[in-house]
């Protein structure tokens, strides 16, 4: 049975690793190789570079051979809410204060699940807020300002 | 007797009020976590590190041994009472606990998993007292080949031991290798890799990818599942605790057994306790008069893998103490945290700081008493945390991950690239790429280009070094069997039987 190639996991898996295998390599042209004897900074990731492409390779054609599709399932939602939730809780910590950005954190990752219910949400971020700042503020005493950036 | 003198400084150490109260917070949390799916220990030590930035070392060090080993615990208690092994290693566990838990004796299950863990805690204990200190005196003789070969001996055994195929474990490792290469080259001071962000030329964190891949994409994969099918809690009747005198005779041999296999597999850097549970599972098997039974609720088949997979758990210390090789991710992770602490690890960490290895020595074998103290009243307790649904669990692990990680550096950067190593964990996930062994690699990837760099140096540039030096030699040829034996054609089927 021939599965299409967008959906053959071994085929992406190959192609995965020979993409970041041989951009290594590329990158890695920019820095001196130096010899054996004396490496250079390019040394080790163009021969590494090398080394994972070559398996890209492998795996491509066994994926080509196998022909196994992915079997996960997932969720669109939180492949895009979660990611972005981290990225907006860095970029409150800067500009925020902590007691917002761990309010955002909360509520913002939660969304990523279909069953999001707010009053339900809103109770656990408040309660894991106040449990974060009396455990890192105070406890810990990490130097975060409550409110505002710093 | 000197071995006496240094358990005694040991317990002087790990029993002062504060040792044993962050000994105490350590089993705890990690039982906890260990109880809660979809949370392992691997990010659960990563998102509590900040909890030790500023208690000393060694309470550092014995609070995240405890969570460590804790979790290995509390994922056990779920695999029998609920059949939701909390952590990979006791997915074994599940198959013969959790039938004896639908057949009313989830008690005595329960205990022989405790009996059998303490059991090997403490061996392993006196194992370290034993062979720490002679190993730490050889690993002051090795040279930058040794060490290159040492480490390459322990990713190929941690990508070919490795769950699924093979040759995408070992393109892993070298991919972790190459993420580890990002930042500045000690030798030229260029940096590499960094793509024109400054923050990129300190390297990429330890913590950023662990929980980039390890909690954020595991919380991506978990929802996705979600929508499909509502996770099962069906919870049994624990009944009497006390195995029976037949149980604990028929338990026995297969607690020692598993204790040596997990002994011995743990010191053996890339093997993670999942492989030893697994191997002590199949041997019990084999050696049972009556195999049939395995699957319907043997004891052996719970008291064998418990046994092994604490032995080998806590037996990942000593190549991580003595040589200052992290023999697993976890353990590079405990690594960071004496980094953090100023303390440089290698075999000279148990000459210049005796307090340090034999209180932590210490501590894990009064943790291990802990949790079985702990743990067997506590059960309960355990068994309604499981009732706490996934939409309310998954934001709060989201909020100590991202706090951790912000609080490594203070920096928005490092939550912008979890962020990213989030969505790149996702995407090997579907693809079945194993970023166990890539975190491995990732650890080990300056470490290994450094010693390999310094090797050729002092040999003029002839690679043969690595093979005329006696120990280096020795790495070598057991790489090579390691990688001839796997790609036998019956092992081969074999193991992919196991991993189906």
């Amino acid at each position: 049975m021939k599965i299409p190639l967008q959906r053959n996991r071994d085929f992406l898996a190959g192609l995965m690793l020979i993409t970041i295998g041989g951009g290594a390599m590329i990158i890695a042209r920019d820095y001196p190789f130096g010899s054996a004897l004396r490496m250079g900074p390019g040394y080790f990731p163009t021969v590494l570079g090398g080394v994972v492409a070559a398996f890209g390779v492998w795996v491509l054609i066994s994926g080509l051979i196998k022909q196994e599709p992915t079997t996960r399932t997932w969720s669109v939602r939180a492949l895009i809410v979660l990611p972005l939730t981290a990225v907006v809780f860095g970029y409150m910590m800067e500009h925020g204060g902590f007691v917002p950005a761990v309010l955002v954190l909360s509520i913002m990752s939660a969304t990523a699940s279909p069953k999001f219910k707010f009053t339900e949400q809103a109770i656990l971020a408040i309660g894991l807020t106040v449990m974060s700042v009396g455990l890192f503020i105070y406890g810990i005493g990490l130097p975060y300002p409550l409110f505002g950036g710093h | 007797m000197e071995l006496f003198h240094n358990l005694i400084l040991g317990f002087s150490v790990a029993l002062t009020v504060q040792n044993l109260i962050y000994c105490f917070i350590g089993v705890l949390l990690g039982t906890l976590v260990g109880v809660l799916p979809g949370i392992g220990p691997l990010a659960t030590v990563a998102m509590l590190l900040p909890l030790t930035f500023n208690v000393s070392a060694t309470s550092a060090l014995i609070m995240l041994a405890g969570i460590y080993y804790g979790a290995q615990y509390g994922g056990s208690t779920t695999a029998i009472l609920v059949n939701l092994p909390g952590e990979v290693s006791a997915v074994v566990t599940a198959l013969d606990g959790y039938q004896m838990a639908k057949q009313g004796r989830a008690g005595p299950a329960l205990a022989i998993a405790a009996i059998g863990s303490f059991f090997a805690g403490t061996v392993c204990t006196l194992i370290i007292a034993l062979f720490g200190p002679p190993l730490a005196e050889v690993a002051l003789e090795f040279g930058a080949a040794e060490y290159f070969s040492l480490m390459l001996m322990g990713l190929v055994t941690a990508a070919v031991l490795a769950h699924g195929d093979m040759a995408k474990s070992l393109a892993m490792v070298g991919l972790g290798l190459l993420i580890g290469i990002v930042g500045t080259d000690v030798n030229s001071g260029m940096a590499r890799f960094s793509f024109g962000f400054s923050e990129l030329t300190d390297g990429i964190g330890f913590v950023v990818i662990a929980v980039g891949v390890f909690a954020i994409g595991e919380i991506v994969s978990n929802l996705g599942e979600e929508e499909v099918g509502e996770r099962q809690t069906y919870t049994a009747r624990i009944g009497s605790l006390m195995p029976s005198w037949e149980d604990m005779k028929v338990s026995f041999w297969p607690i020692v057994r598993g204790t040596g296999l997990g002994a011995f597999l743990g010191v053996l850097p890339g093997t993670g306790p999942s492989i030893a549970s697994f191997s002590s599972y199949m041997l019990e098997k084999k050696l049972s008069k009556n195999p049939d039974m395995f699957g319907k609720g043997a004891i052996q088949g719970v008291a064998g893998p418990e046994s092994a997979n604490n032995a080998d758990a806590q037996c990942k210390f000593i190549p991580t103490l003595t040589l200052g090789i992290p023999a697993s991710a976890t353990m590079a992770l405990m690594l960071g945290a004496l980094t953090i602490q100023g303390i440089a690890p290698g075999p000279q960490v148990m000459t210049q700081k005796p307090d340090l290895f034999w209180g932590l020595v210490a501590s894990m074998w009064i943790g291990n008493l802990m949790l079985v103290v702990l743990n067997l009243p506590l059960i309960g307790l355990w068994v309604t945390l499981l009732k706490v649904p996934y939409r309310l669990l998954f934001p709060s692990i989201m909020v100590f991950s991202c706090i951790g990680i912000y609080s490594v550096n203070n920096s928005s950067f490092d939550l912008y690239m979890a962020s990213v190593f989030g969505v790149i964990g996702f995407v090997w996930v579907v693809l079945e790429c194993q970023p166990a062994p890539l975190l491995l690699g990732f650890v080990l990837g300056p470490l290994m280009e450094e010693n390999l760099r310094r090797a050729m140096l002092i040999s003029r540039g002839d690679p043969t070094v690595f093979v005329t030096r006696p120990i280096s030699l020795a790495f070598m040829i057991v790489t090579v069997l390691i990688l001839i034996i796997m790609v036998l054609p019956a092992v081969r089927s074999r193991r992919e039987q196991i991993t189906d």
